[in-house]
């Protein structure tokens, strides 16, 4: 590959150029290439041992070095040549599946669907990770100066020194008539609901600090969780599960669920889940407004409760110390694992599915790998954690009394210091994270704070996943097309791409559920019922005679199975006694003190 | 301190005017789209079953023949244009987009046996059963002219079809024998026998052009090469074959519509045994055509239906009925592969979509998209058994549905006596045949 200070001019009739003008690239342009050339290299090589390429790919492959030769009319080379580098840790960000092996007995057929679709694959993976460069913001961050704790960094200071738009994510609500509160943000992060303990319910346009309605339930709020867009929420009341629009006007009230206590709602699902005081836990499905399952946990008042937003599986903490996993499909519970040796007062799950965070009365504070339901980290709180709650980013934030703490990195390093920290008035309550913005909503029993947390949300969203700027039109179209997408509440298991797996489980296996399923077994021999014939021929004794030939030919089959069985014993056992017949006559040297 | 906090500009992310469209920031990273695969399958699930919403195939009905419409051709040029022969010896010529017989003439006195189009588009030639073949302009004689055929050659005994060479002045037909005629001349420039018999089909190869094949009423295939004088070979099979039509991608093979209900494609090096038997006709099958992609082919039986079966698939993935047809006799697959022709005994011809779920007309980019998306979606989650089953039900008249289980019953006592049959005998005189085999008797040289 020829560089441009390289390039051959011909002779001509103009006055030879000295020396090209300098730019700015041409420095950069050598690393870049020496990357190329060592990232092709390495490519090729794996290639070369992986599999052998098709025709195609090889013909495409040659062009693409042609045109990276290729010159322009004036003589010059291009100083980019070929395709822009893509990072490998990018690429692995993107990564679904590993290659698949090839097998022997692989017809041609599907060798080129499995080849085809693989390549699709790359190309896609390649492509996303190069937008992934261009992506338009990045996450914030706080670093103290030296010898400066960022914990010891106070929210005034940081609203002081960010930007006009930023500072105003910072305030504080007094409402010290009817706290403590419960706290929500809708999955965009644009609308806060609070609800008061006793029965004040008020959502809030947080960001243009628009009320959308206030009112008084005139009963004590257990919980308030909005459902799938801005337009509805539930709370759990004294008695009854009530669902309210955002104009507060009373929707629905809903009797099958009572003395509610903790809600989660499963925004792909359309599910709303509750435990109650009853230790049951319901899940309402409100697209269609049934009751989807309604289980029994046998472990009394359920307080404690979170979803796994990889998985749509619900966590409940309960008194005795242990977490249990369940899914709407299983009465039973999937998972009990003893976390603490007190009961347990909260739990959250992070947004890959992969750590649980729990919180207990042996004040404790711990991380849990659930894919493998290992325990990772385990920290000692001076007064324990009241309230979990795990940001997109992984940041931890733990309530002890009055003071909110935020963690980082609570599963990969062993944490000595907090984050961050900050005190409000009153005991806290709720905890919640606003998704995409870097803002922690904190419910307590002087009111509601909104902190900032820098490096809390994930920055770049996506527009048709959750837009926080949405129009009402792109709000309502988004809501046509979740709710045709809505995935069925059978679907829920702990692993989520099960349903993309070949099933490879035996004959027998599946012969078996079948048999579960039918109450029978369709594959059964039939009874033998002989046909009715003519002339005398089906006398009593004739069709007992022909039912007894049926009967024998049976029995020769299982005569003829055993028999078979029997030769091969023997035979093995022959083969054996001839081995160790064998290997007797051997003499060995122990031999000689035998008698 | 150095701090930085998330501080979006919402001129970045909301259009600037209302005449704008929305802006639509994306971002493919996995952890924010969770339930990947589950979403995806409840969206294959929705796209199999809005398929089979709008699975409306039959779009028109050509009436005006008066009696059966024994043979179609389709025009090489013109797409909008189709030429039918019925039984009472009128031929029609239509106009696809207006749903319109342009022309009418009187062309054989009974049944119009055969009809082709030159390659040239410009003239077309009938057979009929008064022994003659007829050469006819394409365009419509002006005002006061007669309808009068360019050349007739009167023969000496009935013929039952005819094909045109894709590239000469060269046609065939075929009758008690195979002839191939110069289009100058009025006798045969060759004629194939091969023992006593009759054929009721011949058709050129559209790839190598000089190939011809012809179904017998001896239950056999006979191959040709118009430059020999001596037919190449023959397979003959345990039921006579109605027609036969060559797949015009793939030059080796071709498939024929048997009077046993199946269709059996073959690999003319191969005549041992079909590549594939083609099964779910409840009764004779009496046309085939290929589609211009060579992938699939739609045929036509006397079970008042038309099915369309992939090349290589043993099942049809489609079959069409109404009420009011009966027995099909002939049927074609238009040039743009995206309609079915089919002509019954109720005198009527009807058009179809050979996709029953696409939408006509020109699709926006988006519609577009869409499609493709779904299609691959259908295909990725196609062995689900909730998709499958959705997918592959299909709604039979009462009769057939009721025959197809009567076949099945039959097939399987069959099969049981005959693995009886082999349970009480020595062991290796009752060999298994396989379903391919079990049809071909022999093949001659």
């Amino acid at each position: 590959m020829a560089s441009p200070g390289e390039a051959v001019v011909k002779e001509s009739h103009v006055e030879k150029k000295k020396k090209p003008p300098a730019r700015y690239w041409q420095e950069s342009q050598e690393e870049v290439k020496d990357e190329n050339k060592v990232d092709k290299g390495k490519n090729r090589a794996g290639e070369a041992a992986l599999q052998k390429k098709t025709q195609k790919a090889k013909k495409r492959k040659q062009e693409e070095h042609q045109r990276d030769g290729k010159k322009f009319r004036s003589g010059k080379s291009d100083p980019f040549p070929g395709p822009a580098p893509v990072p490998q840790d990018r690429m692995q960000k993107f990564k679904r599946k590993d290659k698949m092996k090839k097998s022997r007995g692989q017809t041609y057929k599907l060798k080129d669907i499995i080849s085809r679709t693989e390549e699709a694959s790359e190309m896609s993976q390649k492509q996303a990770a190069r937008v992934d460069l261009l992506l338009p913001e990045d996450a914030g961050f706080l670093e103290g100066d030296e010898e400066e704790d960022t914990c010891t960094i106070s929210q005034q200071d940081i609203a002081d020194a960010v930007d006009i738009t930023s500072a105003s994510k910072y305030f504080n609500l007094n409402l010290s008539q009817f706290g403590p509160y419960r706290v929500d943000y809708t999955k965009t992060g644009r609308h806060l609901l609070l609800g008061g303990r006793r029965g004040h319910v008020a959502c809030i346009d947080w960001q243009s600090k628009q009320l959308m309605c206030e009112i008084n339930v005139m009963e004590s709020v257990n919980d308030v969780k909005w459902l799938h867009s801005e337009t509805m929420y539930a709370v759990a009341q004294k008695k009854w599960l009530y669902i309210y629009d955002s104009n507060g006007i009373e929707l629905h009230c809903i009797r099958k669920f009572n003395d509610v206590l903790r809600m989660q709602f499963l925004p792909y699902h359309f599910l709303l889940a509750t435990v109650s005081a009853t230790g049951f836990l319901q899940y309402l499905d409100v697209s269609v407004g049934k009751e989807v399952a309604a289980i029994c946990t046998k472990t009394g008042r359920l307080d404690v409760m979170c979803q796994n937003p990889h998985n749509a599986i619900i966590h409940l903490g309960h008194h005795n110390g242990t977490v249990t996993l369940w899914s709407p499909n299983q009465k039973e519970a999937l998972v009990k694992m003893l976390c603490h040796q007190g009961g347990v007062r909260s739990v959250a799950v992070d947004k890959t599915g992969t750590y649980m965070v729990t919180s207990g009365m042996d004040k404790k504070l711990k991380v849990y790998d659930i894919r493998a339901f290992k325990p990772l980290k385990s920290y000692f709180l001076p007064s324990g954690a009241s309230c979990l709650s795990l940001s997109q980013r992984g940041l931890l934030s733990a309530a002890t009394g009055d003071i909110v703490q935020v963690y980082r990195d609570v599963w990969s390093t062993p944490v000595t210091k907090p984050y961050m920290a900050h005190r409000v008035r009153g005991a806290v309550w709720g905890l919640h994270f606003c998704p995409f913005e870097d803002v922690l909503g904190v419910g307590h029993g002087g009111g509601f704070t909104s902190m900032l947390v820098p490096g809390a949300g994930e920055p770049n969203f996506d527009g048709l996943d959750a837009n926080p700027y949405r129009s009402v039109k792109q709000r309502q179209e988004w809501e046509v097309k979740a709710l045709m997408e809505k995935i069925q509440p059978e679907l829920i298991s702990l692993d989520p791409t099960q349903l993309g797996q070949v099933d490879r489980a035996t004959f027998e296996q599946r012969h078996q559920d079948r048999v579960q399923a039918l109450g029978f077994d369709p594959l059964a021999k039939g009874k033998f019922i002989p046909k009715h014939k003519k002339k005398g021929r089906s006398s009593a004794g004739s069709v007992e005679k022909r039912k007894k030939q049926v009967a024998h030919e049976d029995q020769r089959d299982v005569i003829r199975k055993t028999v078979e069985d029997k030769m091969t014993i023997e035979k093995e056992r022959k083969e054996r006694k001839k081995t160790t017949a064998a290997l007797s006559n051997q003499k060995s040297a122990l031999d000689r003190f035998k008698k | 301190m150095k701090v930085k906090v998330l501080s979006r500009n919402p001129d970045d992310y909301v259009r600037e005017t209302k005449h704008d469209i929305q802006r639509v920031p994306r971002n493919y990273d996995p952890a924010l789209h969770p339930f990947e695969v589950s979403r995806e399958y409840t969206r294959a699930l929705n796209a199999t079953k809005l398929e089979r919403v709008f699975a409306k195939p039959f779009l028109a009905s050509l009436d005006g023949h008066r009696d059966g419409v024994n043979c179609m051709a389709k025009h090489t040029t013109s797409l909008s244009t189709l030429l039918s022969g019925s039984c009472d010896g009128e031929v029609k010529v239509w106009n696809l987009t207006k749903h319109e017989c342009v022309r009418t003439l009187q062309a054989h006195e009974g049944f119009v046996r055969g009809m082709v189009v030159r390659y040239c588009g410009t003239s077309f030639f009938t057979v009929g059963d008064d022994k003659t073949i007829k050469q006819w302009k394409m365009e419509a004689p002006g005002y006061g002219e007669e309808e009068e055929p360019l050349n007739t050659i009167l023969g000496k005994t009935v013929f039952t079809g005819l094909d045109h060479h894709q590239k000469e002045a060269v046609f065939a037909t075929c009758g008690q024998q195979v002839d191939i005629w110069d289009e100058q001349r009025s006798s045969p420039i060759r004629s194939f026998t091969w023992g006593v018999d009759s054929f009721s089909a011949v058709r050129f190869n559209p790839v190598e052009t000089e190939l011809l094949a012809s179904c017998a009423s001896d239950r056999s295939i006979v191959l040709y090469d118009m430059r020999e004088s001596a037919p190449l070979k023959k397979v003959i099979m345990t039921m006579r074959s109605n027609t036969l039509c060559w797949n015009p991608m793939e030059a080796y093979y071709f498939t024929c519509s048997n009077e046993d209900y199946n269709l059996y494609t073959y690999d003319m090096r191969y005549l041992k045994r079909p590549l594939t038997v083609h099964m779910d006709h409840v009764s004779a099958v009496l046309d085939l055509d290929y589609s211009p992609t060579g992938k699939e082919f739609v045929s036509a039986s006397f079970d008042k239906t038309i099915r369309i079966f992939p090349k290589d698939g043993g099942h049809s993935r489609e079959v069409y009925h109404t009420k009011r047809m009966q027995h099909v006799i002939c049927v074609k697959w238009s040039s743009d592969s995206k309609y079915i022709l089919s002509g019954s005994d109720e005198m009527n011809i009807r058009l179809w979509k050979a996709n029953a779920a696409e939408k006509l007309g020109v699709l926006a980019p988006r519609e577009k998209q869409a499609r493709n998306y779904n299609q691959k979606l259908k295909e990725k989650f196609q062995h689900h058994p909730q998709i499958r089953r959705i997918a592959h039900h299909r709604h039979l008249p009462k009769n057939i549905y009721h025959q197809r289980k009567e076949q099945r019953i039959m097939k399987e006592a069959r099969q049981r006596k005959e693995r009886n049959v082999r349970k009480h005998s020595k062991p290796g005189s009752v060999p298994v045949v396989s379903e391919k085999e079990k049809h071909v008797v022999t093949v001659v040289k």
